[in-house]
């Protein structure tokens, strides 16, 4: 009997299963398959990209020679970088606020934070059409010299950033060692300095991770921002919306793959960060 | 923690922008959305106005989304979710159990491999599919060379469900692996001691104690497929219309933002529903749950 239990053929060595290392790959083929082919045929010479034709960089130079698509991608990274800011401040504070102080209604005012997350992006997106028109700041903000008449954009990326950043910098808070802050309060420190050189420096790779994932979020949003921007402000995912409506083309694939590059970076660094270190657990 | 009544001034401080923010931003403009849902267009010298409404005028917009049109959407809408939400289910348990049972060395790789399509932006991943399917598109290529096809396979149902599979998977497997992983394996061995077959310990013993984390996934899942939008107005075009295309035709094209808003309500009422359920589930499987 000891024969048949050689390593990988145990009754829960599932992972050493044929047929189990067979669906796997079929599946990661099928979620990887489409983007790896728009990311080689970026590199294709055939105008209607169904055909390899051979290897070029032009569609790069197409795409970076076309001021439209140049103008939507830098909308996209300043909001993008603007929100971000805003965004990781008030998901911070949100965080700080929810793990240290007991307060009535908490559970309540929790599910309230949550809120932007789990609510239909669209019904977001008309909602703040409807508030930006109503109040004038789609015309007053529309009339503005860039990049100021973003800001309609930026206010909306910030409300459905910022509650991200929240759930992000308060799992990192969860491993906070309490004793530290009554340490630092004890031996003089004021509220301020306690923050500033003990919660702060704790927070950090938390804030890291949520900021990134404030700048992927922002960088990704189409349906939000296809509501709140103005006739003028294009975003990149906005603007690739209308290029797609019009047909498939190589230009799109060259701007698409700056974004996936731009994206895989900021993801693989926040899950760097995230992980929390081995060193530090206290 | 401490009450924050020992120290109101940092609890101020902390509370008060976020707070703020998310009422002006957020709160403020849903009750708009929630005004207009309620409201009418005014009518000026006998003609429908553009841009001016009747405020709080009853619930004809309500009336009208029952209309037997709008109701087939919006039972479209429900079905196309559940059966995306189920195909994810379908494909990410196998996922999800593979990685827990993988070599440690190969857990964070797989797991960033399954998340990674989640972070490229969905209208990328919405084109590349169209990319592939459309009639001069890769599958049809492929087809040709062995003599079928081509066949259109975008703008329908089809092309739509598969799009949010596509696109939502992810989201399924993150709490399938979740549960899994906290699952206790030995509960598995000694299911397959006292004689049970492979199949019989994963239906009684491994569905059973990881149903918390289906539930989750299937509410994560099936909460944006039912809101979505992109992905039916680019896959499925005119023919495969759902919700969240009807409300972005009011306030686009149509340019009907009252019965826009209260199509936008119900949505969020289904969505809260779905929501209440899952709460539902976790209050009954705490007593179980490992």
């Amino acid at each position: 009997m000891a024969a048949q239990l050689k390593p990988g053929q145990g009754p829960l060595d599932y992972g050493s299963r044929t047929w189990l290392k067979v669906l796997f790959a079929a599946i990661f083929f099928v979620l990887y398959a489409p983007i790896i082919t728009l990311v080689a045929f970026s590199f294709n010479t055939d105008k209607r990209g169904v055909v390899w034709r051979g290897f070029t960089l032009d569609n790069y130079t197409k795409a970076w020679n076309n001021a439209s698509l140049i103008e939507a991608l830098t909308n996209s990274l300043v909001i993008a970088l603007i929100a971000t800011v805003f965004a990781t401040v008030l998901g911070a504070l949100t965080a700080l606020l929810m793990w240290r102080f007991r307060f009535p209604f908490k559970g309540a005012y929790e599910g309230f934070m949550a809120l932007p997350i789990v609510i239909p992006e669209i019904c977001m997106g008309v909602a703040l059409l409807l508030f930006f028109v109503n109040s004038g700041m789609m015309g007053l903000f529309v009339a503005l010299p860039w990049p100021l008449n973003l800001g309609n954009i930026i206010f909306a990326h910030v409300t459905f950033c910022f509650p991200f950043v929240a759930v992000v910098v308060r799992s990192r808070l969860v491993g906070f060692n309490r004793q530290l802050e009554e340490a630092s309060k004890d031996l003089g420190a004021s509220e301020w300095q306690t923050f500033w050189s003990i919660i702060v420096p704790y927070m950090k790779p938390g804030l890291i991770a949520g900021a990134l994932l404030a700048f992927t979020l922002s960088l990704d949003d189409f349906v939000i921002t296809f509501f709140t921007s103005g006739p003028e402000t294009v975003t990149f995912p906005v603007k690739v919306y209308s290029l797609v409506r019009r047909g498939v083309s190589p230009e799109i694939n060259a701007a698409s793959t700056v974004l996936i590059v731009i994206t895989v970076i900021a993801t693989v660094l926040a899950m760097k960060l995230q992980a929390p270190p081995k060193a530090d657990k206290v | 923690m401490e009450n924050w009544k020992q120290n109101p001034r940092v609890f101020w401080t902390l509370g008060l922008p976020p707070s703020l923010w998310l009422l002006a931003f957020f709160i403020i403009p849903l009750g708009f959305l929630f005004i207009m849902s309620f409201s009418d267009k005014a009518m000026v010298d006998g003609e429908v106005s553009i841009t001016g409404y009747d405020y709080l005028t009853g619930i004809t917009n309500y009336i009208r989304a029952f209309d037997p049109l709008y109701l087939g959407i919006m039972w479209k809408s429900v079905w196309i979710s559940a059966l995306a939400t189920a195909l994810c289910l379908l494909f990410a348990y196998p996922i999800a159990f593979g990685i827990c049972f993988a070599k440690d060395k190969w857990k964070p790789l797989l797991l960033l491999l399954v998340v990674l399509p989640f972070w490229i932006n969905l209208l990328i991943r919405t084109y590349a599919l169209i990319a592939v399917f459309r009639t001069q598109g890769y599958v049809n290529k492929i087809l040709g060379w062995v003599g079928f096809g081509p066949f259109e396979m975008l703008y329908n149902n089809f092309a739509v469900i598969f799009g949010l599979v596509y696109v939502y998977m992810p989201f399924m497997v993150l709490p399938l692996y979740a549960t899994i992983e906290r699952l206790d394996k030995s509960y598995l061995e000694a299911s397959l001691d006292l004689g049970g077959s492979q199949f019989q310990t994963f239906m009684r013993v491994t569905v059973p104690l990881t149903m918390p984390g289906i539930i989750s996934g299937i509410i994560l899942v099936f909460i944006p497929c039912l809101g979505s939008f992109l992905t039916p107005d680019l896959l499925g075009g005119a023919n495969a219309l759902m919700i969240g295309n009807v409300i972005e035709r009011q306030f686009k094209a149509a340019n009907d933002w009252p019965f826009g808003a209260a199509l936008s309500f119900l949505l969020m009422y289904a969505t809260f529903g779905a929501l209440a359920l899952r709460y539902l589930f976790t209050l009954r499987s705490k007593g179980v749950d490992v």
